[in-house]
């Protein structure tokens, strides 16, 4: 299965086309990358005004009086929605010259986000669909464990670089797994890669009942604490926020080159674009595809990582939030583009560590922001319904492009 | 039926694809519309079939005004369309394909009537010469039979006015000759054909005017008897075309490409190239000439390493075919492929990285893993001046130039190589006047330089212009080489209907 990752472009109208950015005046060029976040801008946006809506229809004091005093119980509803969305912006913003605390606390939250978005956005460049990021995530943050505990006595500068790599290690085995059964048998990708997500779910329970990695004196899943030398150092001394924020950005510098100025690159997005073609300019498929879900898995490998090692530095099950799958709706809404990955989970971030003062101030359940971001990312899968809703022009509809292309006009 | 469109015009943003386009269908006639691509054909029968409105203008079938706001609207009143691509379901029967969307029912239970279904149809295909056995599954048929299915499509939802889009570009000589007559049988019933073409001898042949689109207008409309191919092909570029191909003499060097015995699988592991013999020299053009889907595909998959040869064996340069492209192409070998938006191009990569799609990984495009964006730009921007691509930037899209301009990035990327082996398959397929003889002169020019060429082409006219020995293939073999002086269209046409040389010339009955 090919997926779709950017929005199609429009059909041929005539040679000229759009002229590209270089030939375009500033303003041109800054237009254009407006009309490029329209989309994304306008799904947020309905996306709370239609969680407004939810907080509304939700809220005990509407409830109860939308019967008898319908002014009253709507006033109680847009109090609410207030008092949710101010507690959202608090924490996660907040003020940020009084206190820089939510603002690092998003930043955190954000920093597997952005490893695990890079991990699917590289695969739906080459046309792969890796949905076992969740899986990735775990072995590699095995894999770091592993090494954050077992070696002692390394300085930070060897035995640091080494968890990181081991983490990246682990979930690359963990991509080249679903990727060496797709270049051999032809298993998809889609299939292979969700199985995996279970069977390292187990992986990781089994381990941590292991002498090795079980935390003396207990009974439970729970790994020994990750040595200092391999611990990833905070970047301000009050705060959670770790090193692993710049790794996770030297990351998507890493796979912007990888990409869009490799030769590496250059064959996966031409695999993923038209594998005919690349096949036909002598790529070879089987080989892109492999190395695309191992780079894939290694990135993913990388958000178990950091957080393993820079935040929680114990390895538990269970210990990601399906990250692995935000990481899906991620890469969508940063366009499978690794600028537009670190700005959609830095938004997640924010949406995850406003929750749980938003829930504290105001009572509204977190599960609202589950809610917010299934409906950004239901909007960015559809972009139809935005442009519909809102009645933004399109040069020319979809629907006739399978007739025009018969008539070569 | 009678159509006119008066005065249609249809903008889109930045572009006017239609303007002022004035067209009468009268009663009964096959009107033929001719025109590049991009010329504004395709628009206007999008407007006249209800898939677009047009912004000015108006429609009107038998003097009366009419709006189409879909398809649905057009078919009601009679107008029916055969695509290029035929619309068939290959695992239905010819008659379940022609009721399917008006079934026709009977009992409480709603079950299919395919009898009365069948009658008709069997009506309809003997008062129209349309032979087809109803009951015969469409993955069984032969494409030009599928296009009488087609045709008796639109027949069975009672058009009569029939838009036929390119009907010919798929058929051999014999089954356009059939077409034709169907199309006189047609017409003499009062329906109207609009009769879309770029082949400008069949245009002559049938139609009885001819109206010629160039950039969304009308540049006239005109007879048979009025004018000449080179007066239509020149309104069609807007300059006068050099329609013959000059060149002189092969001077044929030492065999380049030697097959012996090759025989190669398609991919439902039938035979598609059975034991052929072939050889191409320095300095020559073979055409491979026949009937799309009669091996060419296959057997220019194994020269370029695309498909593994199941027995024989293929020499380039006098040394064994390496088994994959890569390694074919850095045996001199440069590949035209026959669909360029399948195989050649990849849609979504910009001009430049199209230029080097199959070099990117060499001096001076990459530097160990990185690719130098500086080079790349420059050479593409160098052959986009040498090949002349028209479009503003080497950084556009490739999806954004027409069918033409992508061809010749394909012929640039291609030619600018040092080759000593040219395959070009259906080099000018669905091209414009002006693209063919601009690629046609590149190719001649090529083998003037001393390549050898392997053309396959199922354009007879270009088999004949362009070839210095031309192989006929049906059915996975070689029937049979001619020299150019002995090929006439006619004797080329029988071998590639299956007539064997030594039978005498008749035909193998192949359509079902």
């Amino acid at each position: 299965m090919s997926i779709e990752t950017l929005p199609p472009d429009p059909p041929p109208v005539t040679d000229a086309g759009a002229p590209p950015p270089e030939h375009r005046g500033f303003a041109a060029v800054v237009l254009a990358s407006a009309r490029q976040l329209v989309v994304p801008i306008l799904s947020l946006v309905t996306a709370l005004l239609i969680g407004a809506i939810v907080i509304i229809l939700s809220d005990p004091e509407f409830i109860a009086k939308v019967g008898s005093d319908p002014g009253a119980a709507l006033g109680a509803g847009f109090g609410s929605v207030g008092g949710a969305y101010r507690g959202l912006l608090e924490g996660s913003i907040g003020n940020p010259f009084r206190d820089i605390g939510p603002v690092t606390e998003t930043l955190l939250r954000a920093t597997p986000l952005i490893f695990a978005g890079l991990a699917v956005a590289i695969g739906f460049r080459a046309g792969l669909f890796n949905i076992g990021a969740e899986g990735q995530i775990y072995i590699g943050a095995l894999f770091a464990t592993a090494v954050g505990i077992g070696f002692t006595d390394l300085p930070l500068l060897v035995h640091l670089p080494l968890a990181v790599a081991a983490g990246f290690a682990g979930g690359a085995v963990w991509g080249f797994i679903p990727g060496i059964l797709k270049a051999r048998t032809g298993a998809h990708e889609v299939i292979t890669t969700i199985m995996l997500n279970y069977v390292s779910y187990s992986i990781i329970d089994l381990a941590l009942r292991q002498v090795f990695f079980q935390l003396p004196g207990r009974d439970d899943p729970i790994s020994k604490n990750i040595l200092p030398s391999a611990t990833l150092p905070r970047l301000l001394p009050d705060e959670r926020l770790h090193w692993g924020l710049i790794l996770a950005l030297l990351a998507a510098v890493a796979v912007w080159w990888l990409l869009f100025r490799s030769t590496k690159g250059f064959e996966f997005r031409a695999v993923g674009l038209n594998p005919a073609a690349a096949r036909y300019a002598g790529m070879n498929i089987s080989r892109t595809v492999v190395l695309t879900m191992m780079i894939s898995g290694g990135l993913a490998g990388l958000a178990g990582t950091s957080e393993i090692i820079g935040t929680n530095l114990r390895l538990t099950p269970n210990f990601s939030p399906n990250w692995g799958f935000d990481a899906i709706a991620i890469a969508l809404l940063g366009a499978s583009r690794p600028v537009g990955v670190v700005f959609s989970a830095i938004l997640f971030g924010a949406l995850r560590a406003g929750a749980a003062p938003m829930q504290a101030q105001t009572g509204i359940p977190i599960d609202l922001v589950v809610v917010i971001q299934g409906l950004v990312i239901l909007f960015i899968a559809a972009p139809a319904l935005v442009r519909a809703i809102y009645r933004i022009r399109v040069a020319r509809t979809t629907g006739t492009e399978t007739f025009s292309k018969g008539w070569g006009a | 039926m009678k159509l006119e469109l008066k005065g249609i015009t249809k903008r889109f943003p930045g572009v006017v694809a239609n303007e002022g386009i004035d067209l009468t269908v009268m009663p009964g006639e096959i009107h033929a519309l001719l025109g590049e691509n991009g010329a504004g054909k395709s628009t206007l029968m999008n407007v006249l079939y209800g898939l677009y409105q047009p912004d000015e203008g108006e429609v009107l079938v038998n003097d009366v005004r009419v709006q189409f706001s879909d398809p649905g609207d057009a078919i009601a009143a009679g107008i029916g369309m055969v695509h290029q691509h035929f619309m068939l379901i290959p695992v239905f029967t010819v008659t379940e394909n022609i009721m399917l969307g008006v079934e026709s029912t009977n009992g409480p239970l709603l079950t299919l009537d395919r009898d009365a279904a069948k009658r008709r149809i069997v009506a309809l295909s003997e008062e129209h010469g349309l032979r087809v056995d109803p009951d015969a599954y469409i993955e069984d048929l032969p494409v030009g039979v599928r296009q009488r299915v087609e045709i008796l499509k639109t027949l069975y939802r009672h058009s009569n006015l029939l838009v036929l889009d390119e009907p010919t570009a798929v058929l051999t000589p014999q089954e356009i000759e059939d077409l034709f007559e169907v199309m006189r049988s047609l017409v003499k019933t009062g329906t109207s054909i609009i009769f879309i073409t770029h082949k400008l001898n069949e245009v002559r042949e049938i139609a009885d005017r001819i109206t010629v689109l160039r950039r969304g207008k009308v540049v006239g409309t005109t007879t048979a008897e009025e004018s000449d191919e080179s007066e239509l092909a020149r309104m069609m570029v807007g300059r006068p075309v050099q329609l013959e191909v000059t060149k002189g003499v092969a001077n044929a060097g030492d065999d380049v490409l030697t097959m012996r015995g090759v025989t190669v699988l398609d991919d439902r592991l039938q035979v598609a190239v059975n034991g052929v013999d072939l050889s191409v020299r320095a300095g020559e053009i073979v055409a491979v000439a026949g009937v799309h889907g009669n091996g060419q595909t296959e057997l220019v998959e194994a020269i370029t390493g695309l498909r593994k040869i199941q027995s024989g064996e293929i020499e380039i340069g006098g040394a064994p075919a390496p088994g994959d492209p890569r390694h074919v192409y850095a045996a001199g070998v440069g590949h035209v492929p026959e669909d360029r938006l399948e195989d050649g191009l990849v849609v979504g990569f910009t001009v430049a990285e199209n230029m080097i799609l199959n070099s990117y990984y060499l001096a001076p495009f990459a530097s160990g893993l990185a690719i130098n964006q500086e080079p790349v730009r420059k050479v593409a921007e160098d052959l986009m001046r040498e090949y002349d691509v028209r479009t503003p930037s080497a950084l556009n899209d490739i999806g954004n130039l027409s069918g033409g301009n992508q061809q010749k990035v394909i012929v640039a990327r291609e030619f600018s190589r040092p080759l000593k082996l040219l395959v070009a398959a259906q080099p000018t397929r669905g091209l414009d006047v002006g693209s063919i003889e601009y690629i046609h002169k590149r190719i001649v020019a090529k083998r003037d330089e001393g390549t050898a060429v392997l053309l396959v082409s199922t354009e007879l006219e270009e088999v004949l212009s362009l070839g210095d020995r031309i192989a006929v293939m049906f059915q996975g073999r070689i029937v049979d080489i001619l020299d150019p002086s002995e090929a006439t269209p006619e004797r080329l046409g029988l071998l590639m209907g299956g007539a064997h040389p030594e039978e005498g010339l008749t035909p193998v009955e192949t359509t079902a």
